[in-house]
C-alpha cells in the first residue's frame, strides 16, 4: 500500500513535469543548463524568504499560535514576491545570454529563442518548487504510518500530489506569460501573474478544505494555461494543425531548389 | 594502518577541473597533439586553435627530425585545417560549451546519485565505527568549544598530510622515482577496486538480507576488480572506463562520509577548496612545480585518474607500440609517466586538479615530442576510426579529475546523511554544485587559464547546505505541516 501511494503520488505530482523534461528539455544541452540555473535562482529566492521568515519568527512570541500562522502567511507572501522578483532577474540574465549567443552564432540567431527559454525557466521553477514542497512528504509516504491519525485529513498525500502538479504547471505557464510580458513591457500582465501566484498561494491556506482550495486552483491552472498558450502564439487553428499531423508546405523547399547547384556533366 | 594510509592516499585523488579537449578536427595522425589542454569550455575553440597553433609550431620543429619526415605532409595539413577552422570554430563555441557542461553534469550527477542512494539504504555508511588515523581527535566532547577545537585540529592534520604527500610526490617525480609512484598507484587501485568494493558488496547484501556464499562473492569481486584495473589503467570501452571511474569515486566518497566526523568533514571541505584555490593560482605551489617539471622534461603527466568523456588516444597508442627501442624507452617512460601521473593524481589532492588542468594547458608542448614518432604515427594511421572522428568537430571531450567527483559526492552524501531537512538539503546542495561547476566552466572560458574546480562548487554547496538546513527546512516544514504552498 505504501509503495503504491508513493508511486501514485509521485506520478501525479511529477508526471507532467517529467514528461515535459524528457520530451523537450533532455536532448538539448542549453535547455538543460537553463533548467538547472532556473532551479538555482528559485532556491536563492527561497533562501532569502526563509531568512525573512526565520528572523520574524525569532523576534516574535513563539507561544502565540495565531501569530505564528500569520507570520507563516507573511513568509509565504514574501516568498511569492521574491520568487517573482527572481524570475524577473532570471529573465534579465537570459536576455543577456540570448544576445551573447546571438552574437557568436554563425547566422546571427541564437540557438535557443527567448520563448523557449521562457518555457524552460518556468518549468524549472515549477519542478524545483514542486520538489521542495512535496519530496519529504513523498519520502514519508513509503514508510509505515497512518495518514491523519490525529484528526487531520486522510487525503493529505493525494491532495498534496495534485497541488504539486498544479503548481508545476502553473509555474510553467507563468514563466511563459511573465517573460512575454517583460519582453513586450506589458506591466499589467506582469501584475496579473504576480497576483495569480499570490492568489494560488493564498488559496492553499484554505487547506484542508480541499473543495475550496483545489477546485479554484485547478480552474486558475486551466485559465493560465490557456493564457500562456495564446501568449506563446498558439491558436485554435494551430492546435488543429498539430493534432491532424498534417505536413505543412514548406516554402523553404522552393527556395532550396531555386538555389540548387547545377549538376556537373 | 595500511587501510588508513591507503584511504588517505586514495583520497588525494581529487583534482581540479581538467578541461582538456581532445579535438579531432585536424588530421588524425597525431591524436595526442589533438588533445588540447585545459581550455575553457565556452571558448574552447579559441583555445583549441591557439593550442593547435602551438602544436603545429612544435610540430614544425619536429619536422626537422629525420623520424618525423614520413609524416611531414599531414602536419602541414593540420596547419591549414587549423587556420580554416578557426573562424568557423568561434561561432560554434557556445554550442560545444553547453554540450561539454552536460558531459560533466551527467557523470557528476550519477556519482552523487550512487552515493546518496547508498547512504539512504545502507546504514553501514552512516554508522560511526571509529575515525581515520588522520583525524585522531574525537568529536564526542562535552563542550561545543572542545568539539570545535578538535575538528579544527583534525582538519589541520588532514590538510598537512595532504600537503606532505603532495610534496613527496613532487620530490619523487623530480628525482624520477617512477617505479615507486607506479607501484604506489597500482596498490591503491587494487585496494580500491577489490577491498572497498568487497566491503560495499557485503554491506549491500547485509542491508537486503541476501544470502550469499564466499565463492560467488570471490568470483564477482575478482571479475569486477580485474576488469576495473584493465579499464582504468590500460584499455577498455569508454563507457566501461567511465563507469568504473564513477564507481571508484563513489566508493572513495563513501569511505570519507563514513569515517570523517561531521564538523571535521565540513571543515575539511572548506579548507580543501581554499587549498585548491591557492595551489592552482599561486606561483609557488607544488602543483605548479610539478607541471613545470613535467614541462621541462617534455613528459606527459598521467591522465588515468581523470574522467574523460572521449577516448584517450595516447594510452592506446603507447601500449600498442613496443617495437622500436627508442620508442620503447619513450613508451616505457610514458607508461611510467602515466601511472606516475595517476599516482600523483591520487596523491595530491588539490594539486591534482590544478596540476592536471595546467598540465592540460601545456600538454601540446609536451605531447608533440613524445608523440611525433614514426611508429606512433603509423599506429595511429592504422586505426580506422580516425578519419571519422577527425571530421566530426563535435567529438571533443572533456575531462574532470576524480578528486572533484569525490568531494562533490562527499558534500552531497554528508548532506543527505546528516541534514534534518533531508531531501530538501540534498537537492539544494546538488543544484548548488551543478551551478558551481557551470560557473567554473564559464570562468575557465573567460580566463583561459587553469582554475580549480572545487572552490566555487564547494562554497555554493556549503552555503546552501547550512542555509537550507537551518533556514529553509523549518520554513518548508511548517508550510508542509499546514499544507500551504508557496
Amino acid at each position: 500500500m505504501a509503495a503504491a501511494v508513493f508511486f501514485g503520488c509521485t506520478g501525479i505530482a511529477f508526471g507532467p513535469a517529467i514528461a515535459l523534461v524528457l520530451l523537450t528539455v533532455a536532448k538539448e544541452p542549453l535547455r538543460v543548463i537553463v533548467l538547472v540555473a532556473g532551479a538555482f535562482f528559485w532556491l536563492v529566492s527561497l533562501l532569502l524568504a526563509s531568512l525573512v521568515w526565520f528572523v520574524s519568527v525569532r523576534l516574535s512570541d513563539r507561544g502565540d499560535a495565531a501569530l505564528q500562522r500569520a507570520l507563516l502567511g507573511f513568509g509565504a507572501a514574501v516568498s511569492v514576491l521574491l520568487q517573482e522578483l527572481f524570475r524577473f532577474a532570471y529573465f534579465k540574465l537570459l536576455k543577456k545570454a540570448d544576445e551573447g549567443l546571438a552574437t557568436i552564432s554563425e547566422d546571427g540567431r541564437s540557438p535557443i529563442s527567448l520563448r523557449q527559454m521562457a518555457y524552460v525557466s518556468g518549468l524549472s521553477f515549477g519542478i524545483i518548487s514542486g520538489v521542495f514542497s512535496v519530496i519529504n512528504i513523498l519520502a514519508d509516504s513509503i514508510g509505515p504510518g497512518t495518514v491523519g491519525i490525529h484528526g487531520d485529513s486522510p487525503y493529505y498525500f493525494i491532495t498534496s500530489a495534485f497541488l504539486t502538479m498544479a503548481l508545476v504547471l502553473l509555474h510553467t505557464f507563468w514563466g511563459v506569460i511573465f517573460f512575454d510580458a517583460c519582453e513586450k513591457r506589458r506591466y499589467g500582465c506582469l501584475g496579473l501573474v504576480v497576483a495569480s501566484h499570490l492568489l494560488t498561494s493564498g488559496l492553499t491556506f484554505l487547506n484542508p478544505r480541499y473543495a475550496a482550495s483545489l477546485g479554484p486552483i485547478f480552474i486558475i491552472t486551466l485559465c493560465t494555461g490557456l493564457w500562456a498558450f495564446v501568449t506563446a502564439g498558439g491558436s485554435f487553428r494551430s492546435l488543429l494543425k498539430c493534432l491532424s499531423c498534417k505536413q505543412e508546405d514548406d516554402s523553404r523547399v522552393m527556395t532550396y531548389s531555386a538555389l540548387r547547384v547545377p549538376c556537373e556533366d | 594502518m595500511t587501510f588508513n594510509r591507503v584511504t588517505d592516499f586514495l583520497a588525494s585523488e581529487f583534482s581540479l577541473l581538467t578541461m582538456s579537449e581532445e579535438s579531432e578536427e585536424s588530421v588524425p595522425l597525431l591524436p595526442l597533439q589533438q588533445e588540447s589542454m585545459a581550455s575553457a569550455l565556452f571558448n574552447t575553440d579559441q583555445n583549441d586553435n591557439s593550442e593547435r597553433r602551438r602544436h603545429d609550431n612544435s610540430g614544425r620543429r619536429r619536422n626537422d627530425n629525420p623520424e618525423s619526415e614520413t609524416n611531414g605532409q599531414p602536419q602541414n595539413n593540420i596547419q591549414q585545417v587549423v587556420e580554416q577552422d578557426e573562424e568557423e570554430d568561434e561561432e560554434l563555441t557556445l554550442k560545444y560549451g553547453a554540450k561539454h557542461v552536460i558531459m560533466l553534469f551527467v557523470p557528476v550527477t550519477l556519482c552523487m546519485v550512487v552515493v546518496v542512494a547508498t547512504i539512504k539504504s545502507v546504514s553501514f555508511y552512516t554508522r560511526k565505527d571509529g575515525q581515520l588515523i588522520y583525524t585522531p581527535f574525537t568529536e564526542e566532547t562535552e563542550t561545543v568549544g572542545q568539539r570545535a577545537l578538535n575538528s579544527i585540529l583534525n582538519a589541520a592534520i588532514m590538510i598537512s598530510v595532504i600537503i606532505v604527500m603532495t610534496i613527496l610526490l613532487v620530490v619523487l617525480y623530480k628525482y624520477r622515482c617512477y617505479k615507486v609512484i607506479h607501484g604506489w598507484l597500482i596498490i591503491s587501485s587494487l585496494l580500491l577496486l577489490f577491498f572497498f568494493s568487497f566491503i560495499y558488496l557485503g554491506e549491500v547484501f547485509k542491508t537486503y538480507n541476501v544470502a550469499m556464499d564466499y565463492i560467488t562473492v570471490a568470483l564477482i569481486i575478482w571479475n569486477f576488480g580485474v576488469v576495473g584495473m584493465i579499464c582504468i589503467h590500460w584499455k577498455g570501452p569508454l563507457r566501461l572506463q567511465q563507469a568504473y571511474l564513477i564507481m571508484i569515486s563513489a566508493l572513495m566518497a563513501l569511505v570519507f562520509i563514513k569515517y570523517l566526523p561531521e564538523w571535521t568533514a565540513w571543515l575539511i571541505l572548506a579548507v580543501i577548496s581554499v587549498y585548491d584555490l591557492v595551489a592552482v593560482l599561486c606561483p609557488k605551489g607544488p602543483l605548479r612545480m610539478l607541471v613545470e617539471t613535467a614541462q621541462e622534461r617534455n613528459e606527459t603527466l598521467f591522465p588515468a585518474l581523470i574522467y574523460s568523456s572521449t577516448m584517450i588516444w595516447l594510452v592506446n597508442m603507447a601500449e600498442e607500440d613496443p617495437e622500436a627501442q627508442r620508442k620503447a624507452t619513450k613508451n616505457s617512460t610514458y607508461d611510467k609517466q602515466a601511472p606516475a601521473n595517476q599516482t600523483r593524481n591520487e596523491d595530491a589532492e588539490a594539486d591534482d586538479g590544478g596540476f592536471s588542468q595546467e598540465w592540460q594547458q601545456q600538454r601540446d608542448n609536451r605531447i608533440g615530442p613524445i608523440e611525433s614518432t614514426p611508429e606512433s604515427r603509423a599506429a595511429v594511421q592504422a586505426l580506422p576510426s580516425n578519419s571519422q572522428t577527425s571530421e566530426d568537430p563535435e567529438e571533443r571531450g572533456v575531462k574532470l579529475g576524480l578528486g572533484d567527483f569525490i568531494f562533490y559526492s562527499v558534500l552531497v552524501g554528508k548532506a543527505s546523511a546528516t541534514a534534518s531537512g533531508d531531501w530538501n538539503t540534498t537537492l539544494a546542495c546538488f543544484v548548488a554544485i551543478l551551478i558551481g561547476l557551470c560557473l567554473t566552466l564559464l570562468l575557465l572560458a573567460i580566463f583561459k587559464k587553469a582554475l580549480p574546480a572545487l572552490p566555487i562548487s564547494i562554497t555554493f554547496g556549503l552555503v546552501f547546505y547550512f542555509a537550507t538546513d537551518n533556514l529553509v527546512q523549518p520554513f518548508m516544514d511548517q508550510l508542509a505541516f499546514h499544507q500551504f504552498y508557496i
